[in-house]
């Protein structure tokens, strides 16, 4: 009994695995000789890959970007598509993970021969692609990695590598300017996602320029993404009697922040970074983050026809209002789009020309100009929230 | 001082909601030796059916009293049936095999719950069912009232939390050393052979104690959901790995055990985080552990078994 | 035999293996090639896992842990040594060299963690020690998220992409010998003992605290392999790769292939691994019908694909080695791993 039994999951099991190995060997073959070279468009559509996390513990950003990208995709179809071809997305799931990413982006570009790479939300997700799109020479645009080590190659730029979304050094700054300048404060608690790069990074520049500027940091305590009670760290600050707290997160972890500073009985003002950018944070902050400044791309209340239609259009489609990285998809997808409208043909090198010649794009998150590093310059506008809704508060230009 | 009583509140408010989860663990593997890697899982589960009813009811048009209570039962029997479920698929089958198979099954179902609510709703159900991996906000049933003795800062919720729980756990206690159930549960951790011999359908006390510890994981999510109302499909996973090592801190198998193991892991980390450097919170508080297991290799409150040949 | 005739044996897989490798080196491209790299390292992950969990029935949960101490050595190791040649060499096999040699750093203190680990937490049982681990497991992931040294929680980027097809080869073969050959051991043979029945065995004379820390350090070691070589293959270094969860994901690969099997930790983290490539496509659904998939092998065959016997167990009496019964089939009826009741 035990052994014919045991014989068919084996079998069963090897054919699962045989029939996965055939799969992936047979395109493969076929991409020996095109891989190197440019992506090929396959008849009358264009495909763009996505790499994100659509599951695993950052998947809600995940989906957020994807969104965004099927969006601009979807507009551009109903325009006529590019060049005379629809545009299709082909999104693969990295489950948060690295290496994941790492082999996502190589099928895509090898087996599906997409012509430009989108992805992904975090650096150090990002930082795993962009030596694939180097190798293979395929453009790969990130929405939102704010590392500034993703677009570079120790000291020289990857040729393929952009994004569209500010660096950490010049986020971290703004905030740090917009602190002492405008804010008028000397003491300022930092509370950091350690696990986090980008949180991270922010607090990093942000402590730098705010002590360079004659500002002094009080506390700086740190918690992990996910985590549920933050009192601990709450209540040290507490003690230190900041004036304000900088807390560059991601609204997920944000808006219990912001309720537990309250719930402890501190009056200060919270700040942050882009991260923030969610109809979430409002609706489980319910007021407590009022009076609180944040830095972003944009301000939904700007009237804008390029934002009021984004956030109109949004809505009607997947019946919730954007967060900022779905808006950081939707302008990945579109600076990506302008850029093979520009180019000669669509090949990965003329698409990366374009790419890096872009100037003065209107986005939703800005006006996008590609510098020499191929990271976005523009302006970042700061936002007081009031009411339990973002007001616009300033502009403060690179 | 102020600070220190502070720390006190907080670590205590969060370690009665490690001990909550932790008497899951505990309790499961009393009787089965296994680590039921989905309890926390369960949890999460709990927080969502509060949330669901609650939207339901109408809990954030109306808060009262009676629909929170509605909730708070419902969402333990919902649990309480769900372990059960899990226990007579993914473990009972496994009952008399290697105990590592069991926990292999325990992870699946984890990843099986974890995965399975990140998917995209269901069109068409009414609900927003599965949820999705978006942070959902969690309906308050009544308005947060704080107070201020001394300086330090206590809200209704952390009262009504630790009131709660303390009577959740007396009952436990209660059902356990008192009842003939909690007899039969104590016979089958002894010796689940010998207590079949003697009668004890150890099929029916396995699965009440998954339905015992699942509704207990239930309580402690609407507790914890209510004073801190984001919930989404991983929020069981770090709550219950530190539920866990609670449970192995206070002496795995041992009910008190894991309340205290609870209870002194959320002092711990309280004041680890408060007084020394918060970033490595986690780090000190697995250090801790490590060292106390070391010194005290059967937990706060493990019995030595003599080992027999 | 004599140590020469030893040696040469211990050098005959990779004689052999070396030719195929090369030709699929040469052969393979893109996709295939990175899901396959990807793939055998979870090979090696998992056999060396079994070493602990298999063959000596102590249950570890901290594997990535020790993946992650290799791979930061190394990866610091190739990083630094970046604009460094080897005199009298050329360039590309003075950065082999360094390769190499920094894998093997990478294994030296990987197990130097497994002996610091396992020394004082070994003497614990079951559950007790795989909290430990997983403890160890976290306190390394706070440790380099607090070291800038270490490049905290965006790691260290911009690697060499030194991992090919020839280096995973060759790393699968070593970890594979390396457990088949420890089973066939006085050693290994201490150390299914310690599986069977602890207290019988230390009853028999067995060391059983340094059998075990032993079996945890060469276990280590290799983790440290698979972790510098997935490192160089990314080109990436962060604390992200080396989460409990991956630990988890590890002893999921040695329990469905079966505790104590080297063929079935190799068949289990080959299934697992390409059917969830496979399944990538399908996006969220993909670890919905993992998990699925992972419960129902369990229910279907509850002592792991393969149990404790290997391929070879399978095949007719005459294709057998000559000699001893293989480790783990003594009694065919009722070897199944660990009778933990």
């Amino acid at each position: 009994m035990r052994t014919p039994r045991f014989v068919v999951v084996l079998a069963a099991t090897l054919a699962v695995a045989g029939c996965e190995k055939k799969q992936q060997g047979a395109p493969a073959q076929g991409g020996a000789g095109a891989a190197a070279g440019a992506a090929k468009a396959g008849g009358d559509t264009i495909l763009l890959g996505h790499v994100g996390s659509m599951s695993g513990n950052e998947a809600t950003f995940g989906a957020s970007t994807d969104n965004g990208i099927r969006l601009a995709l979807e507009e551009q179809n109903a325009k006529g598509g590019v060049k005379g071809k629809k545009l299709a997305l082909k999104t693969l799931d990295n489950q948060g993970k690295p290496e994941e990413s790492a082999v996502a982006a190589t099928r895509l570009v090898t087996e599906d021969h997409v012509s430009v790479l989108l992805g992904e939300v975090a650096s150090s997700r990002s930082l795993a692609m962009a030596p694939i799109a180097d190798t293979y020479k395929v453009p790969m645009i990130s929405p939102s990695s704010t590392n500034p080590r993703v677009t570079k190659d120790g000291q020289k730029t990857r040729p393929y590598v952009f994004r569209v979304c500010f660096i950490d050094p010049f986020q971290g700054t703004v905030m740090a300017k917009f602190a002492r300048d405008t804010m008028k404060i000397s003491r300022v608690a930092v509370l950091r996602d350690v696990g986090n790069d980008y949180s991270v990074g922010l607090a990093d520049y942000f402590s730098a320029k705010f002590k360079e500027l004659g500002g002094q940091i009080v506390a700086d305590q740190s918690y992990k993404a996910g985590d549920q009670d933050f009192k601990a760290q709450l209540t040290a600050i507490r003690g230190r009697n900041p004036e304000a707290i900088y807390v560059p997160g991601y609204y997920t972890d944000v808006a219990l922040i912001a309720r537990q500073v309250r719930e402890l009985g501190m009056k200060q003002p919270l700040m942050g970074g882009d991260g923030w950018d969610s109809a979430k944070l409002y609706e489980i902050a319910q007021g407590a983050l009022d009076g609180s400044y944040f830095s972003n791309h944009y301000s939904h209340e700007n009237p804008s026809p390029v934002i009021q239609d984004f956030v109109r259009r949004y809505k009607e489609r997947f019946g919730e209002v954007p967060d900022g990285l779905a808006a950081m998809g939707y302008d990945a997808a579109r600076v990506a789009i302008d850029a093979m409208n520009r180019a000669p043909d669509l090949s990965g090198a003329a698409i990366r020309d374009a790419i890096e010649q872009t100037k003065n794009f209107d986005g939703v998150t800005g006006t996008i100009s590609i510098d020499q590093d191929h990271n976005a310059v523009k302006a970042a506008v700061v936002l007081a929230i009031r009411d339990n809704t973002a007001k616009y508060a300033a502009t403060i230009n690179p | 001082m102020t600070e220190f009583l502070q720390h006190l509140v907080n670590g205590v408010s969060l370690g009665t909601i490690y001990a909550l989860i932790a008497l899951g663990y505990t309790m499961v593997y009393g009787v089965l030796k296994l680590i039921n890697f989905a309890h926390g899982d369960v949890y999460m589960v709990g927080a969502f059916s509060g949330f669901y009813l609650a939207n339901a009811l109408g809990v954030a048009r109306a808060p009262s009293l009676w629909k929170a209570f509605v909730v708070f039962v419902v969402s333990m029997m919902i649990c309480a049936l769900l372990g059960m479920v899990i226990e007579r698929f993914a473990y009972r089958p496994l009952r008399r095999r290697a105990r590592l198979t069991a926990l292999i099954t325990a992870i699946g179902v984890s990843f099986l719950l974890e995965y399975g609510f990140q998917l995209p709703s269901i069109p068409g159900l009414g609900i927003p069912f599965p949820p999705g991996p978006t942070p959902r906000f969690f309906p308050q049933p009544f308005q947060t009232v704080g107070w201020q003795p001394f300086g330090v800062y206590v809200s209704n919720y952390d009262v009504i939390s630790f009131v709660v729980a303390v009577a959740l756990m007396l009952a436990l206690q209660y059902v356990v050393f008192k009842t003939r159930f909690g007899t039969a549960m104590r016979a089958v951790s002894f010796d689940s052979q010998v207590a079949g011999l003697m009668g004890i359908n150890v099929n029916r006390v396995i699965a009440g104690t998954f339905a015992l510890g699942s509704a207990l994981a239930a309580a402690a999510a609407l507790l914890f959901a209510g004073s801190r109302p984001k919930i989404d499909p991983l929020m069981g996973l770090t709550l219950g790995l530190k539920a866990f090592v609670a449970a192995v801190f206070g002496g795995i198998g041992n009910v008190p055990g894991a309340m205290v193991g609870g209870l002194l892991l959320g002092l711990a980390e309280e004041y680890v985080a408060g007084y020394t450097v918060s970033s490595y919170r986690d780090g000190i508080a697995f250090a801790f552990l490590i060292i106390v297991l070391l010194v005290r290799p059967e937990g706060l409150f493990g019995r030595v078994r003599a080992e027999k040949v | 035999m004599t140590p020469a005739r030893a040696f040469g044996r211990s050098l005959l897989p990779f004689a052999i293996g070396l030719p195929v490798l090369v030709v699929l080196q040469g052969s393979l491209r893109g996709s295939a090639s990175i899901i396959l790299m990807a793939a055998g390292i979870n090979v090696i992950l998992a056999v060396s896992l079994n070493v602990v969990n298999g063959f000596t029935g102590q249950f570890s949960l901290g594997h990535a842990g020790f993946a992650a101490v290799g791979a930061y050595t190394a990866a610091k190791i190739t990083t630094g040594l970046a604009d460094v040649q080897i005199v009298g060499l050329p360039v590309g096999l003075s950065d082999e060299l360094i390769f190499a040699a920094a894998l093997a750093a990478g294994m030296v203190n990987a197990a130097i963690a497994g002996l610091v680990v396992g020394m004082p937490s070994l003497r614990l049982r079951g559950d007790y020690l795989a909290i430990v681990t997983l403890g160890f497991n976290e306190i390394i992931r706070v440790i380099i998220e607090n070291t800038p040294f270490l490049g905290q929680a965006t790691g260290i980027s911009g690697l060499p992409a030194r991992t090919n097809v020839l280096w995973v080869g060759m790393g699968i073969i070593a970890t594979v010998c390396m457990a088949v050959r420890l089973a066939e051991s006085t050693h290994g043979r201490a150390l299914l003992a310690i599986r069977e029945d602890e207290i019988a065995a230390e009853a028999m004379g067995v060391d059983t605290t340094g059998y075990k820390v032993r079996a945890f350090m060469i276990s280590a070691a290799f983790a440290g392999l698979a972790g510098g070589l997935l490192v160089h293959l990314i080109q990436l270094c962060t604390p992200r790769s080396f989460t409990f969860v991956k630990s988890i994901e590890i002893v999921a690969m040695v329990v469905l292939g079966g505790m104590g099997s080297v063929t079935g930790s190799i068949v289990a983290a080959l299934t697992l691994s390409l059917s969830l490539e496979g399944l990538r496509g399908v996006q969220q659904y993909r670890m919905v019908l993992y998990s699925l998939m992972l419960i129902v092998l369990m229910l279907v065959r509850p002592e792991g694909i393969f149990g404790t016997r290997e391929i070879w167990d399978l095949l007719p009496r005459v294709f057998r080695r000559r000699g001893a019964p293989p480790p783990g089939t003594a009694e065919p009826g009722t070897g199944s791993g660990g009778k933990l009741a």
